[in-house]
């Protein structure tokens, strides 16, 4: 791999960027692989890193239906945060937080991470309370997390409307400084690059169509591109989750449903920060372009419609414009839409399956960027142990016949 | 937007309406007797089908009454509505 730098930018600019080396090869598909992943998303990409990387297990293909990150990682809004109620959550976004804040450098790929602050604001008692819980179990946990006034509120963001007459009164928010966002590509293609400089085969255009089993084990999967071997498969398809799981007869807790996402026209900077609000159910960031970027809940119904229905746009806007009324003269520029895969707990599954060799990573519904490398650290670990590591163990399957459930409805209620 | 055919009041708007889930979901008859495992099937796992999917729905802002639904997931196609405790009609039923 030839490493970015200032010198290589220099070097290249001389030939006016004709000759940059492609970021990663694009092979044919082998005849076999010890681990198949499939989904050629951010956790996807992550977890062949990690599985090269921490396990020396180099013999890995992602195959990917469309193009790399094209499906919610590319999607999503990109807010960064670790402010989960439960340890277990906690712990988990945590690591993959402390992982992020050093990822530019170990992958040599800007991501662009920007720790500009999340606030999550509290419009009544019952909010309020439920923030000062969460911010205290964070504290111990050893997370960054403060407890902002109204008139502290009003300084750090002037532009929102904290006056009591407000159509949703703002009385106070948790700030994670540490929170942020960073650049939903960047990570994928980081990811990629590095994960095929050691040796993994990406493979795009390339659509899995069954899963191969022999006395209840896999053995490799079908696809567009012919059949491929595996010793192991690990599935990280997102609101494709159920699908391929029912390709080996795997029933899931999982639900999918569309989660819309909207920029405005571009401005000048006038927001430094994450807002996020559960109870109006909207949340706001300024892309480094000038958009704000904002973002709503789930269409109610399942569907697998990468758009998103129409009353959940203007629900939307009016809680942006109520607690912004300045940006009711923006224009909305481009809305899209992902297929989350949702659990009834709000928290992922990433666990083993009652088939050999069939892994499972999915269930992270509105809120999986933020968990990428986490996911993949642990999925890799997983993987290849055929054992979860401690910081998955209580998200496996099993949560759902035993009831350990790890309810973070709060913490994860709107899509973030 | 989703225009729904309510079996009592006709064609409305989606935003009078709720969304119940998968139909056809039967509540144990013996609950005291379910094993975990069947316990976790009846209140956890959904087939969550691309394609064609009956559902419940509810007209909570008009008749207030619910009824079935079979849409077709991947185009939001509506393609029957049909009573509580009714089964599929003969076009819809997989
Ligand atoms: C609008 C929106 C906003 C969001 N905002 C945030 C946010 O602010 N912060 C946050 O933390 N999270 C957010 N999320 C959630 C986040 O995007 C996801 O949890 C995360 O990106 C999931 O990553 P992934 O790699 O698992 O899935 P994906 O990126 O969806 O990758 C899965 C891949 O699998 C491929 N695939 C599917 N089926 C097959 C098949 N049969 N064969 C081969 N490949 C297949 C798909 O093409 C896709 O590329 C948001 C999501 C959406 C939709
Ligand atoms: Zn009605």
């Amino acid at each position: 791999m030839k490493r970015y730098s200032i010198f290589s930018l220099v070097r290249n600019a001389v030939s006016h960027h004709k000759d940059w080396p492609k970021a990663w090869r694009s092979p044919d598909p082998k005849a076999e692989y010890d681990v198949v992943i499939v989904g050629g998303g951010g956790h996807g990409l992550a977890t062949a890193y990690y599985l090269a990387k921490n396990h020396g297990i180099t013999n890995v293909a992602v195959i990917e239906k469309g193009w790399l990150g094209g499906g919610n990682t590319g999607r999503n809004t990109t807010i960064i945060r670790s402010n989960y109620l439960w340890d277990e959550s906690a712990h988990l976004y945590e690591h993959s937080l402390k992982l992020y804040e050093g990822l530019s450098q170990e992958l040599n790929y800007n991501i662009m991470l920007s720790q500009r602050g999340v606030l999550n604001l509290a419009h009544n008692q019952h909010d309020l309370r439920e923030l000062s819980r969460r911010i205290s179990a964070n504290r111990l946990n050893g997370i960054d997390s403060e407890f902002l006034t109204p008139a502290d509120i009003k300084n750090m963001v002037p532009l929102m409307d904290v006056s009591p007459e407000a159509r949703y009164p703002v009385m106070g928010a948790s700030l994670q400084k540490r929170g942020g966002v960073a650049r939903h590509d960047a990570v994928a293609w980081g990811y990629a690059r590095a994960a095929d400089d050691r040796g993994v085969d990406i493979i795009q255009q390339c659509e899995v169509t069954g899963i191969l089993r022999e006395g209840g084990a896999v053995t490799g999967v079908e696809t567009t591109r012919g059949t491929i071997k595996a010793k192991k498969v690990a599935l990280a398809v997102a609101g494709h989750t159920s699908m391929l799981a029912q390709m080996a007869d795997v029933r899931l807790p999982i639900t999918s449903h569309p989660l819309q996402a909207m920029v405005s026209e571009p401005v000048k900077p006038a927001l430094d920060c994450v807002v996020m609000s559960n109870a109006v159910h909207g949340y706001i960031s300024q892309s480094d372009r000038g958009e704000m970027v904002m973002g709503a809940g789930i269409d109610t119904m399942t569907g697998y419609t990468q758009r998103g229905a129409l009353p959940v746009v203007e629900e939307l806007q009016r809680a942006i414009v109520c607690l912004f009324p300045s940006f009711s003269r923006l224009r909305l520029m481009r809305q899209w839409g992902g297929i989350v895969d949702t659990c009834p707990d709000a928290s992922p599954i990433v666990s083993k399956t009652p088939v050999g060799g069939l892994y499972v990573n999915g269930g992270w519904g509105t809120g999986g960027f933020k968990a990428t490398p986490g996911s993949g650290w642990v999925y890799a670990h997983t993987i290849a142990r055929d054992e979860a590591h401690e910081l998955n163990a209580p998200f496996a399957l099993e949560r759902f016949t035993t009831g350990a459930l790890i309810d973070e409805h709060g913490a994860a209620a709107v899509a973030h | 937007m989703l225009i729904i055919d309510c079996p009592y009041c006709g064609k409305r708007d989606e935003a009078e309406f709720h969304y119940g889930g998968e139909a056809h979901i039967v509540r144990p008859e013996n609950p005291s007797e379910l094993s975990d495992e069947a316990w976790a099937e009846y209140l956890f796992m959904r087939s969550n089908t691309k394609g064609r999917f009956l559902e419940r729905w509810v007209h909570s802002e008009g008749c207030r009454r619910w009824f079935n639904m079979a849409r077709n997931t991947a185009n939001n196609e509506v393609e029957a509505v049909y009573l509580m405790g009714e089964t599929p009609p003969k076009e819809v039923s997989k």
